[in-house]
Order: C-alpha cells, then structure tokens, then sequence
C-alpha cells in the first residue's frame, strides 16, 4: 500500500528502468493471453501481459502484492488500459471515507452468486489497482472495484460502473486529503454526468446524500453513522444539521435524511420488501452488518437476492488481515484496523474488553499528522489492560493521559505478547503500523 | 486564586474544529483538575450566543467557509471582545488566529477580523505543512514552541502584537515569527492540540486565569519525551 501511496504522489521514479525490462519480457508472454484481451488493441493486449508478468514477478520476489506494480507499468503502455480492460464487464464501484475495503469484498462475495468476480480485494484502490485486478482475473463478467474516494470521477468515467456504492465521508489524513464538503462537491460532480448510473447510497450521512440526491436512480440504505462531526453544517445551505433519533434535516433548505430502503435492525437486514434478513457473519462489529446491507443493496442491483447471497458473506473471516485471527504463546491475536476518527470507534465497538495493543504511526500513507488523536474518545479502554507502540507512541501516550487511560509502553510487538496473560489479545493499529504488525505475522490475510 | 470555577469556553466547535482542536479544552480541564482546581467547560456553537464571563477563550482551526462564517458571527456578537477587555485568556489556532487579526483571506476574499489582534493574514505562495519549532519570547519565560502546521496563510504584525516565536523549523508566519501574542492573547499555526505538546503554554494560561504566579508541578514524562522527538524531527529553518 505504501506503493499505491506514492503512485499517487508521483514518487515511483525507479519503476521506469523496470518498464524497459518489462517491454522485453512481454514477446515470450504474448502466448498467455487467450480470452483475456479479445477484441482489445495490440496496445492494450500488450500491456496487460507486461501488467501481468510483473505482478506475478513482484509477488514472486516478495516485494508485495503484486496488486500495484503491474497496473502501474500496464498503464504506463497503455493509458486507456482500465477502460479497455473494464469494458464488456458489469462493474459496480464502492467509495467512501472507511468500510470501502470490507464492503468490496462481501459484495464481491455477494455477485458472486451469478460467476466470476474480478476485484481489488488487497485495498489497492486507485487505478493502478483496478487494472492489475482486471488483468490478473482474465475476462469475468463482474468487477467489484474498491475506488479511492479522491479517484471515483476518474474511474467511473473508465470502467463505465453500473452501481456505485457510496458509503460515508468524514474526515481523513486532512494534511493531504481534500476537505469533507469539498470531497462531497467531486462525488456531486461526477454523478451528475452519468445519469445512467444506478447510485446506492448511505442516508444516514448528510454529505452522501447531498452528493448522491442529484441521481436518477439511487438506492438509499441506512447502516447508521457513528461519526458525526463532520456533517453538522449543511453542504447545501451552511445551515446547522439537526439529529432526533436516527433521523436528521438540514434547519435551512429542503436537505433532509431519505426514507431508506435497506435499513439494519438487531442482528440483521431489512430488504426493500420488507423482509428481515438474519446477517450472520465472522466479522465483528455492528458497522460490519452494516457493511453487509450495503453489499446485499449493491449485489440486488445485480438481480442478487439476499437469500442466496447471505451464505457467501458469512464464509468471509478476514481482509487482508483486517479481523483476522493469529494464535502465538497462546494469544488469540485479533487485528482491527482503524485509520481515522471514525473508525476508531468503531474498533472499540467491535474489540472484546481484553487487553489491548494500540499501535500509532504517522508515515505518508498514514497522514503526517497525529491530531486526530483528540477526535477519538478512548475512555471505552479504561476497563482493559492497554499497551501502546508504534513510532507515535509518545503521542499516544499523552492523548491516553488526558484521557485517564492507564497504559504501558512496549518497544516491539513480542514485548507486548509477553506483557499479556494466555488468551485474546485485540490489536488496534492505524494504516502503516498495521501493516507493520501484519509482516511480524507472516502478512496473515 | 477565586473560589469560583474556572471557566473555559470553546469557541464554535461545530465550524472551527478541523483537527483534534478539542484536544486543547481537554487538556486545560485536566491540568487544572490535576491540580485541584476546579474547572467547566463550556462548547459554545455559532448559532448561541458568546458568554462575556469566562476565564479562557479556545478557538481553533476551520476551512475558509466556516472561519469566515465564524468571523461575521462573533463581530455580530461582541461577547469575545467585551471578555477581552475585561481580561479574559485566549488561545487562538490556525483559523482562529487569523480571524482575531484585522484582516484575513478566505475563499479568495478578503474578510473583517475582529480586530483583537494586531495582525493581517493574506495568502502565502506554498502551503506551509509540516512539523513546526520556535522560540518562544523570553518574556513569556516558556521553553521551545513545538507543533504541527497545516495552512496556506501568511500573518503580518503591526506594532501591537508581538511574535510568539522566533521559528527555528517550519514557516510559522512568514518563515521567521510564529503566533503573536498581545496582553493575555496568544495566537500560533501551530494546528489542532498545540497543548500536547506544549504543557507549559497551558500552564501559562492556566495562571493568567487564576492569577497564580505558579502552578504545582506534574509529571509531564510522557509530554516531555514527546517533546523531544518532535522537536528533533523538525527540520531547521
């Protein structure tokens, strides 16, 4: 991820020597591409072998994924590869600030009841990404591409989606990342020169809805908003936002929550219909039942029914490491990710009262800014043990303070192991110190 | 020292609360409670009205919108002023700080502040983002400023207001001053919960609004160490 990172920047300066290297690989792979690349041209064909080889090369050598490094040389080739790559296939894109990488892939899932299903499910999100995924899978029918939420009009205009799943927007990495309304005003923007697309969309939040309400055609479903500090000023009036009871309106223009036809209730889904759904799921948390009505709203747009799609939901354990469970001394090591405010508390919702490692960094992909801290709440860790690290555990250490959060300091991760008794041991990192810990792992998925 | 609680107020949290600022009440509230001080905090949204009577002023960081929206609101007001004139403690971040100054841009307009500091903001032509250092005006007797900054404003002193910081890593004001400070008004870029880092300015307001010439010591080992990583990560002016 610290690659799809930098792509972004533009800091991938030593790739172009592989790029020469690659144009030659590319004559012995030109036998491969049966399927893949009919009906494409020689440019295109040419590059998705060149993204392939090098994915395959890159997860060969260790060196990651392999989710970047060939969409990134493909694209290199071939600039219109995405779109060539996207076409003839039914593509739904997921946005939104978090939930975006644990939705694709329960939707991914979900599609998957009617054939193959091409997707990013490594979170590489940007269009690199998205052609490396669609090179890699060969011709399906289905993509489900997880989409950057700076990069959503770029893909939509490439891939031609026919849903896009809009989750929620709050505040992220706002040292580099673009202001919440200002996100808001691209998502509006960009809809609103695809009026074929069928919009599915969170109406619990203000900013999604106001980017989505311009759509024809869109699917309102409500998987609550935890966070709400970032939507208490209407984007279309600059009027205060009132709440009451799950509903919300804007004080001074016609802004107001839509009825939602998909809405969580206990344990479970209701569906346009009006039928209560039972969401059993290996991942935790309510915001994950939540994630799961949204896949069951995007995959029905498919002709999907929730009946058939339940069973392939309830088989996924973990993303990409999020969630899931490592056993080692005896500890039941369980990873939640939590990149920004919002996902915090939605950790702490989800983490079992055990002890409890909190890991802080704040590299590029992270934000270089820690100040987020004092926008979460940590009080809910005062009944646990708590152990900090990560290279802004000082940081960390004076948000808990404030807090009255007792906790201890360990330098590395099997120092933590060895602090904490036989049992479960929650681990809470932000994007590069989970990542971090992932590797001590032996980069569990 | 008054019997009374000390009273802080926060100053329009629901348009001038980008990042962590609330970070900068929590930490004053602690300190005094730590202390045996007892301390309220008041959360003061634009569309009620400025209390005159309370002893320390936050106001924090926002985008262009809300700090102008924000400005209109408290000149409307008047309470902010009447509480400065009868001696009221400010801490003024980012957004915030500009706003106080005579003059500040926002959305590509120039806005009335509220003229109770003698600074004007224009734009700068890069964005100033990235770890800040200063030293602080010996007459404040405060060690080394320490911060994050995030903003594309320049600030200008006028004869009034003095800088905060003499910078020694990042761009402050205009890449020499950081902040200003006037009478118990004190403005800094140094964004979100500058107190984090920097305990003893929370001290410093903590003592203007007591009137104690000193405060007992905490245990600030964490805040220190903190402090010593971030003011070795700052790159030298």
């Amino acid at each position: 991820m610290a690659d799809v990172r930098k792509a972004r920047t533009g800091e991938n300066t030593g790739h172009t020597v592989i790029l020469t290297v690659w144009q030659r690989v590319v004559t012995f792979e030109s036998g491969t591409l049966a399927g893949v690349t009919d009906g494409m041209p020689l440019i295109a064909k040419v590059a998705t072998s060149v993204s392939k080889t090098a994915a395959a090369l890159s997860r060969a050598a260790g060196r990651g994924d392999g989710s970047v490094i060939g969409g990134w040389i493909g694209l290199k080739i071939d600039p219109d590869l995405l779109a060539h790559l996207a076409a003839g296939r039914a593509v739904a894109l997921v946005s939104g600030t978090n939930g975006k990488t644990t939705t694709t892939r329960l939707t991914a899932a979900a599609v998957g009841v009617l054939g193959r299903v091409a997707t990013n499910s490594f979170g590489a999100n940007m269009p690199t990404g998205h052609t490396s995924a669609l090179a890699k899978e060969g011709h399906t029918p289905f993509a489900v591409l997880e989409v950057d939420e700076h990069y959503l009009a770029q893909v939509i205009d490439q891939t031609r989606p026919r849903v896009v799943a809009l989750l929620n927007l709050s505040r992220d990495q706002l040292d580099r990342a673009k202001e919440v309304a200002m996100m808001a005003q691209l998502w509006k923007t960009a809809l609103a020169g695809h009026p074929e697309i069928r919009v599915v969309a969170n109406s619990d939040d203000p900013m999604v809805v106001w980017a989505a309400a311009g759509s024809p055609e869109v699917t309102w479903f409500s998987a609550g908003q935890r966070w709400l500090d970032d939507s208490f000023v209407c984007p279309e009036s600059g009027h205060p936002i009132e709440r009451a009871q799950g509903d919300w309106w804007c004080t001074g223009c016609p802004l107001r929550r839509p009825r939602p036809q998909w809405v969580v209730e206990d344990e479970g889904v209701i569906d346009p219909r009006g039928d209560w759904h039972l969401v059993k799921l290996q991942l935790p948390g309510r915001v994950n039942i939540g994630n799961a009505a949204t896949a069951l709203a995007v995959a029905a747009e498919f002709g999907v029914r929730p009946i058939e799609a339940l069973p392939r939901l309830s088989r996924v354990a973990s993303i990409a490491g999020r969630y899931a469970q490592v056993d080692r001394d005896g500890r039941n090591i369980r990873l939640l990710l939590a990149k920004n405010p919002a996902s915090w508390l939605e950790a702490f919702d989800m983490a079992d009262q055990a002890p409890t490692l909190l890991s802080i960094n704040a590299r590029d992909p992270d934000g270089l800014d820690t100040s987020w801290l004092y926008d979460v709440d940590f009080s809910p860790l005062r009944d646990r043990p708590v152990l900090i690290t990560g290279d802004r555990a000082y940081d960390l250490a004076v948000r808990l303070q404030v807090n009255q959060v007792q906790f201890r300091h360990v330098q590395t991760f099997d120092e933590a192991l060895r602090s904490v008794p036989p049992g479960r041991l929650e681990v809470i990192a932000n994007y590069t110190a989970f990542q971090d810990i992932r590797a001590e792992l032996d980069r569990v998925n | 020292m008054s019997t009374e609680a000390l009273r802080i107020v926060w100053i329009y949290p629901d348009l001038l609360s980008t990042y962590g600022d609330r970070g900068n009440m929590l930490i004053l509230a602690r300190r005094a409670a730590e202390r045996g001080i007892p301390a309220e905090t008041y959360e003061v949204r634009s569309d009620q009205s400025m209390p005159h009577t309370a002893d320390i002023y936050l106001i924090g960081g926002g985008e262009d919108g809300p700090q102008a929206l924000a400005a209109q609101r408290l000149i409307a007001d008047g309470g902010l002023h009447q509480a400065v004139a009868q001696g009221a403690a400010v801490l003024s971040i980012c957004a915030g700080y500009q706003l106080l100054g005579h003059s500040f841009f926002a959305k590509g307009a120039k806005c009335a502040g509220l003229g109770l500091l003698d600074i004007t903001s224009d734009r700068g032509e890069t964005r100033a983002v990235g770890e800040l250092r200063g030293e602080i005006d010996p007459r404040l007797g405060l060690p080394a400023l320490t911060g994050f900054e995030n903003h594309g404003g320049r600030t200008h002193l006028g004869a009034h207001a003095a800088p905060l910081a003499r910078v020694t890593g990042g761009i402050g004001n205009d890449g020499q001053t950081e902040g200003a400070w006037a009478g118990k008004i004190l403005g800094t870029y140094s964004h979100g919960p500058a107190l984090a880092r920097n305990p003893a300015i929370a001290d410093l307001l903590l003592r203007w609004a007591t009137g104690a010439d000193r405060l007992a010591p905490l245990d600030d080992t964490w805040a220190d160490r903190l402090r010593s990583e971030r003011l070795a990560a700052a790159t030298p002016a």
